[in-house]
């Protein structure tokens, strides 16, 4: 109901093991074809050839099913910011001029961005903690791949990208994590200094540059070069990522165990104000969502599933909103009472 | 006692370790001098590692500097980069630029990446028998020994697995033409 017959599927279930904390999962893969300039010094000409060269190669793993492609130059610019917010292709992708195609598996799930800022970036999400399954298919993919292509590789420095900090294995595994009670007891800090040690990255939701918009952080690897995918899949899924949900549900712990009341007031009085408010920016609405999902978690909140949160943690993002409701271009300018509409009917 | 910046009297906040041709070099900065070279302070605005900022940093700290010399900066044959658009834009222009700038990039690349600059992984299954593996298999040996005597357990065996993955040197099945711009 909630989607046009034509738009990739998104999961929302975070219903795995850490999927309290854990939202979604990512892997993307960076990877360049030997023969050709990289991106940024290729001409026009060479740019569509690549891209043609990518749509003729038969992709297994997520794409074996079907693709879609979609072309960035020719595309509407709802499906853009729809793409974006899904994290399915980055902004510098959604705005740029240059020839460039995404391929979007038929569950949506599974994007391959060609000519962003590597010939191939290809990416994969699941809703909860999935890093495991996810890199075992995007495994897949990249040897499918490497069957029709030809990867500019390198003995000593592995696969080439344009950027070295994505030199190596040019894989980047990320979670997007709800930390709501590390902020509350004002101990993001703590993480975020931790994080820098381990080489990681912490992000708001759209990456680079994006603020924490309610309270979500997106933890990734830096490093790419000098450490195998299983070891930095064994480390980061298996050790790093357990530790940051521990440390967030132990101060949910702390949170309840001090003030239930005032805990459970905190949660409801935001389910309050999503189902009563006429009006709701972005940042309203990431806020009062990320303290029910808070609340639901420490078992305050009782009749709104999880899932119903995290799908709402999309679909108030404006381009999602437009596409749902099918906003007129007028309303988009401002479309808090759209968003609150919306919101308003998911929750009664 | 807090360790002092390599150039003042301040505490060091930054401390890497560089290594270059198997040698181990250790910096210590204070949060001034650090992003003079370069380095990306959190919380001061980047997120991750600047690249382009390394890089000036490099070529203005370098000696031998190509600014002091008249003669033309090294352009990539391939795809017309040079050293100037390397440092403006962060990126590289094509695959042979790596061989191309690898006296410049090869610091660069140990800071971004924490020091490593071997590739440890997964190559194409098509490259395989063509990869140089005895150059390769030099290198790693060589970070295989500056591991162990840097008391680098992990890092070590993670060396070791690689190069056991490698096969013997009889194994090896050379295509001498295979990417002669990076051997060099």
């Amino acid at each position: 109901m909630m989607h046009h017959a034509d738009d990739p599927t998104v999961p929302y279930d975070s219903d795995t093991p850490l999927g309290d904390v854990v939202l979604s999962s990512r892997v993307r893969l960076a990877r360049n074809l030997s023969g050709y300039p990289f991106v940024n010094r290729a001409s026009p000409d060479q740019l569509l050839e690549i891209v043609h060269r990518v749509q003729t190669t038969p992709m297994g793993g997520a794409f074996a099913s079907g693709t879609r492609w979609i072309n960035l130059q020719s595309s509407d610019e709802t499906d853009r910011k729809l793409l974006f917010e899904r994290n399915l292709i980055s902004k510098h992708f959604s705005e740029g001029t240059h020839p460039r195609c995404v391929a979007l598996s038929t569950d949506g799930c599974a994007s391959i961005m060609v000519n962003e800022e590597d010939h191939l970036r290809a990416q994969m999400f699941a809703g909860g903690f999935r890093l495991h399954s996810l890199v075992a298919a995007m495994t897949q993919l990249d040897r499918s791949l490497e069957q029709s292509l030809d990867y500019a590789f390198h003995p000593r420095f592995g696969y080439l990208t344009a950027c070295p900090t994505n030199l190596g294995t040019g894989i980047r595994i990320s979670v997007m994590l709800h930390l709501p009670a590390l902020r509350i007891l004002d101990e993001l800090e703590k993480m975020r200094r931790s994080a820098k040690e381990l080489k990681l990255a912490v992000r708001g939701i759209h990456g680079e540059g994006s603020d924490a918009l309610g309270e979500l952080f997106q933890i990734s690897n830096q490093v790419t070069l000098g450490r195998s995918e299983d070891d930095l899949l064994e480390e980061f899924a298996g050790v790093i990522v357990p530790q940051i949900v521990e440390y967030e549900r132990q101060a949910r712990l702390r949170i309840i165990e001090t003030d239930t009341a005032a805990a459970s007031d905190r949660a409801h009085r935001a389910v309050g104000i999503l189902r009563s408010a006429r009006l709701l920016s972005l940042e309203e609405a990431f806020k009062y969502l990320s303290r029910v999902r808070l609340g639901i978690a420490l078992g305050v909140v009782e009749k709104i599933p999880l899932s119903t949160v995290n799908r709402l943690l999309f679909e108030v993002q404006p381009a999602h909103l437009a596409r749902i409701l099918t906003l007129s271009p007028t309303a988009r300018g401002d479309d808090r009472a759209a968003r609150a509409t919306h919101v308003r009917s998911t929750l009664e | 006692m807090a360790r002092r910046c390599d150039h003042c009297d301040q505490p060091a906040t930054v401390h890497e370790t560089l290594i270059k041709d198997g040698v181990a070099q250790e910096i210590h900065l204070c949060a001034e001098h650090a992003r003079a070279h370069g380095f990306v302070i959190p919380g001061s605005g980047g997120a991750t590692v600047n690249i382009s900022q390394l890089l000036n940093a490099a070529h203005a700290a370098n000696p031998t500097s190509r600014r002091a010399a008249p003669r033309p900066a090294k352009t990539c044959a391939s795809c017309g980069m040079t050293v100037t658009n390397l440092q403006a834009t962060g990126l590289l222009g094509c695959p042979e630029c790596y061989g191309v700038f690898e006296e410049l990039l090869s610091g660069l690349i140990a800071r971004a990446q924490g020091g490593a600059s071997v590739h440890v992984g997964r190559h194409p299954e098509k490259a395989a028998s063509s990869i140089d593996r005895a150059a390769l298999r030099n290198r790693l040996a060589k970070e295989l020994r500056d591991a162990v005597s840097r008391e680098e357990y992990e890092r070590a065996a993670r060396l070791r697995d690689r190069l056991s993955s490698l096969g013997t040197p009889e194994a090896d099945d050379l295509d001498p033409n295979f990417d002669a711009s990076s051997q060099s």
